[in-house]
């Protein structure tokens, strides 16, 4: 148990919107309806081929596994309920690209047959290896966040950290996900964060939470037994709970742009993901489910529910009373930086940690966005310190060049700027935007020096050709002329001369050419 | 539920508007007007009316040539900020023709030929002014006489009479007279501060009979303004600070070479309208805190620099636009450092 207050660093920025938890945090975690129909993403990070472990028409076991990666970074995906596959395709999920996922789509019956368990692990007498192959075979992606797969980046901080973070935070609007978990089960999460410590063979765990959160912090330090555990509350600010922000809160360490936390001896990960460890390694569980924020004005009843991953949202929202006439948009995760969807049919994933169903009153569009008139009011508020206002003017001037020295990519698209903007301007999408044009422009300042590269080579290798006959001719020459032997020589000496300057005007030429066709048109 | 192109987050807001920012803003100049009306009589409220008309007539008919949708451009009330604020620049008894000048120059050519809100680099209203400054020097600086002083003011017809130019009786030089500054300026060196203070009623108790409660009611307005955090510290500190440094320096103990006391010129003339409501103009301020401060200072040491050694006797209109001319160049140098680069 800790007790004394721990030293935090001061954030700049950050918002104060209203929390609307409690409306989702009534009564305890339901256990949402098994659907007729489950739709489960299998894909693998980095766009990875999935190495599928099923085919149609075959019958699954709650937990059998159904695809696994290929390649490194790989993450398993596992059957959530037992029943029949009937199809692998893709299918929209709800993600920030919008483009379909590949899906192993399960008609579920209700014989609920079980995979075998993976065998219980006593974690004090196991070694991160073993630990992180737990981790691996049970699928755990982080629950929060990127979903990046939770074993390598355990991997990656191995013997390289001395200090792990949960970030308990929850900051943004709505989302009362971890909240729920933390009042329930904080014994899991706290068994969770020490098996991360046996991991990494880090010395702490720092634990933080926002002080909006009183339930959950003390459930948390009833069971905070372990000095290496330290709850730390913070004040509650949109958005403390972004990684940087929270780490340097924190420890007071600014990580770098450009490198990772691990790079600087700190690891974080959220509250699920600890609870998802525990899961895995004290009980064998793998993951098929994950607490999920169903809330809105639509809904007749806000709710947490465990949800089987590749439940259909049509379902839950179903079992929260929607009243499909007051709905005006469903939104994937909260309300700042969450994703508007094009319909109720797609499945929750190991992302999906909120889902509002809101009417227009409760979020209305906004209205038509007027002038900047530089009030500064964003940059106030924007906790990377950027110039919001300035970032603009070079999206919306396609200033690539200027937006990148404006340190454009550090933005981690909080919209806490959009928010507080009193000309309602859509900051965050021209920032988006922008920095899509970026990667593009990177692409193609890539593809052209590839092309550039390989361009030169052609010329070289015709340059030389060339050089090659004109040197076979003047000895042919030679050979057929033969007397006037001195005078000939310092010809065709001249002649190698004026050749080769030729050569070089070439090479010159076609090394300035790609890079100046380069800027009008892109490449296919 | 709509099946358009999904909106990006954030998908909530705050719920402030520009319009409420300006509207804050024209209600924190109430106290200060109220001052002016109350010591300089109809003017200023002529004024006000004349030019806030002009103002969205002139900017109606802007973004009827812009082709852009007149009302929802009007809505931000930006062209009747800068109408206020022209109007309690302008002395209370110019001509008709002063204004609609004044105000033509800074919707006009101030705002928008420069590409409208937000483009402008130059404080269009500060624009008009030193426009009209320049070109009609005698009607700018006739300022009317405070009513501490006369103990008469233009009744509403006479008042009419000065707006339309018909100053058939010669009023207006029975009401008008050397404002505080002008007086101070004009006895420079002639006589001790405290002996020149005696001489003449004009001077008040500190800063120009008026002038201190004209001053302190935009003072007033402008602390209501820091309250509801329209506008940030900064500027008007900066700003301020400046011109009391400055003065406390060149004051040397009130000799006959005094530049005047730092009291004189914190409530002298245009300085609280000039910290408040003038400088911390966002479209044509810098926007870093750390600028800001750079920004009001500078504006600030420009109002007090032509204040004692320039040709006009009050300084704010030239200040703030030579202030706006450094704005891109504070900018670039005080751009804050991003969260995980070094300095
Ligand atoms: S908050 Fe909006 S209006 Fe104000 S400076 Fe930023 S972008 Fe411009
Ligand atoms: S979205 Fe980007 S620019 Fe806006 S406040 Fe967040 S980090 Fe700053």
């Amino acid at each position: 148990m800790t007790s004394a207050t721990p030293k935090l660093w001061n954030c700049a920025g950050g918002i104060h919107p209203p929390a609307n938890k409690q409306q989702s945090l009534q009564g305890c975690i339901r256990t949402a309806v098994l659907p007729p129909q489950l739709i489960v993403p299998v894909t693998q990070p980095l766009n990875n081929p999935p190495q599928l472990c099923v085919h149609i028409g075959e019958r699954v076991h709650k937990g059998q596994l159904l695809a696994q990666g290929s390649s490194h970074p790989g993450l398993a995906a596992h059957a959530p309920a037992a029943g029949k596959v009937t199809a692998i395709t893709e299918h929209q999920v709800p993600g920030m690209s919008g483009v379909p996922e590949l899906c192993v789509v399960i008609d579920t019956d209700a014989t609920d047959t079980t995979w075998p368990k993976l065998p219980v692990l006593d974690y004090l007498h196991t070694d991160s290896d073993a630990l992180i192959q737990r981790v691996a075979d049970a699928g755990i992606s982080g629950l929060g966040g990127a979903g990046y797969p939770a074993h390598s980046k355990l991997q990656s901080a191995l013997h390289k950290v001395d200090t792990l973070v949960l970030n308990a935070t929850e900051c943004e609007p709505y989302i009362s996900a971890d909240e729920a978990l933390l009042q329930q089960h904080a014994e899991t999460v706290l068994n969770g964060c020490l098996i991360l410590l046996q991991i990494t063979g880090a010395t702490r765990c720092l634990i933080g939470i926002e002080d909006s959160k009183p339930q959950a912090i003390s459930a948390l330090r009833s069971h905070a037994y372990d000095p290496r555990l330290q709850v730390m509350v913070i004040p509650a600010l949109y958005p403390s709970g972004a990684e940087r922000q929270l780490i340097y809160t924190l420890t007071g360490k600014e990580i770098p742009t450009g490198s990772w936390p691990v790079d600087c001896g700190v690891l974080c990960h959220n509250v699920g993901t600890a609870f998802a460890v525990a899961r895995a390694v004290m009980h064998g569980e793998v993951l098929v489910s994950r607490v999920t924020t169903i809330t809105g004005a639509a809904l007749a009843q806000a709710a947490n529910y465990e949800v089987l991953i590749g439940t259909p949202l049509a379902s839950l929202l179903q079992q929260s009373g929607l009243d499909t006439t007051k709905l005006s948009r469903l939104i994937s995760g909260g309300p700042l930086m969450g994703i508007e969807l094009p319909h109720a049919g797609l499945p929750v994933t190991k992302l999906t940690n909120c889902i509002i169903a809101t009417t227009g009153q409760e979020l209305p569009t906004p209205p038509p966005a007027q002038a900047c008139i530089r009030c500064g009011y964003c940059a106030q508020v924007c906790p990377i310190h950027l110039l919001p206002q300035q970032l603009y003017w070079f999206a919306r001037s396609h200033e690539l060049e200027q937006a990148q020295a404006h340190n454009l990519k550090d933005c981690i698209d909080c919209g806490a700027c959009a928010y507080v903007c009193p000309s309602h301007i859509p900051l965050v999408q021209y920032f988006r935007a922008a920095k899509a044009e970026l990667v593009q422009a990177h692409d193609q300042r890539l593809r052209a020096a590839h092309s550039k590269q390989r361009f030169e080579a052609h010329q070289q290798r015709v340059a030389s050709e060339l050089a090659l006959t004109e040197q076979r001719r003047a000895e042919r020459t030679t050979l057929a002329k033969q007397q006037p032997a001195t005078t000939n020589s310092s010809s065709t000496a001249a002649q190698d001369a004026v050749a080769a300057a030729l050569a070089r005007v070439h090479a010159r030429k076609a090394a300035l050419k790609p890079a100046a066709a380069d800027n009008k048109d892109p490449p296919p | 539920m709509n099946n358009l192109q999904p909106l990006s987050s954030p998908h909530g807001h705050a719920g402030s508007k520009t319009s409420q920012v300006m509207l804050q803003v024209l209600l924190a100049c109430v106290p200060g007007t109220a001052a002016l009306w109350f010591f300089f009589g109809y003017g200023v409220l002529i004024n006000l009316v004349w030019l806030t008309a002009l103002a969205v007539a002139l900017e109606a008919l802007v973004m009827l040539l812009r082709k852009r949708p007149v009302l929802f451009y009007l809505r931000d009330y930006s062209a009747v900020v800068t109408a206020v604020l022209l109007a309690l620049a302008l002395p209370p008894a110019t001509p008709w023709w002063l204004g609609l000048t004044g105000i033509l120059f800074a919707i006009v050519i101030a705002k928008h030929l420069f590409g409208g809100l937000g483009c402008n680099p130059f404080n269009p209203a500060m624009a008009g002014y030193a426009a009209l400054l320049i070109a009609y020097p005698a009607p700018m600086t006739r300022w009317l006489l405070p009513q501490a002083v006369t103990h008469a003011l233009p009744d509403l017809a006479t008042a009419f009479d000065f707006f339309l130019d018909r100053d058939v009786h010669g009023h207006i030089d029975a009401f008008t007279g050397a404002t505080a500054l002008d007086k101070f300026r004009q006895q420079h060196g002639a006589q001790l501060v405290s002996e020149f203070w005696q001489s003449t009623k004009v001077m008040g108790q500190w800063s120009g009979a008026g002038w201190e409660w004209v001053n302190a009611g935009f003072l007033y307005g402008g602390l209501y303004l820091l309250y509801k955090k329209i506008i940030t510290w900064h500027i008007p500190v900066g700003f301020l600070l400046a011109i009391a440094i400055l003065a406390a320096l060149f004051y040397d103990g009130g000799s006959s070479q005094s530049h005047g006391s730092p009291l004189m010129h914190l409530f002298a003339g245009g300085t609280m309208l000039g910290a408040f409501f003038i400088a911390t103009d966002p479209v044509t301020a810098a926007t870093s805190s750390k600028g800001r401060l750079i920004y009001g200072a500078l504006t600030g040491s420009i109002v007090f620099v032509i204040r004692a050694f320039g040709a006009y006797p009050d300084g704010v209109a030239f200040a703030i636009l030579i202030g706006n001319m450094a704005v891109p160049m504070i900018d670039r140098f005080t751009r804050p450092r991003t969260f995980g680069h070094s300095p």
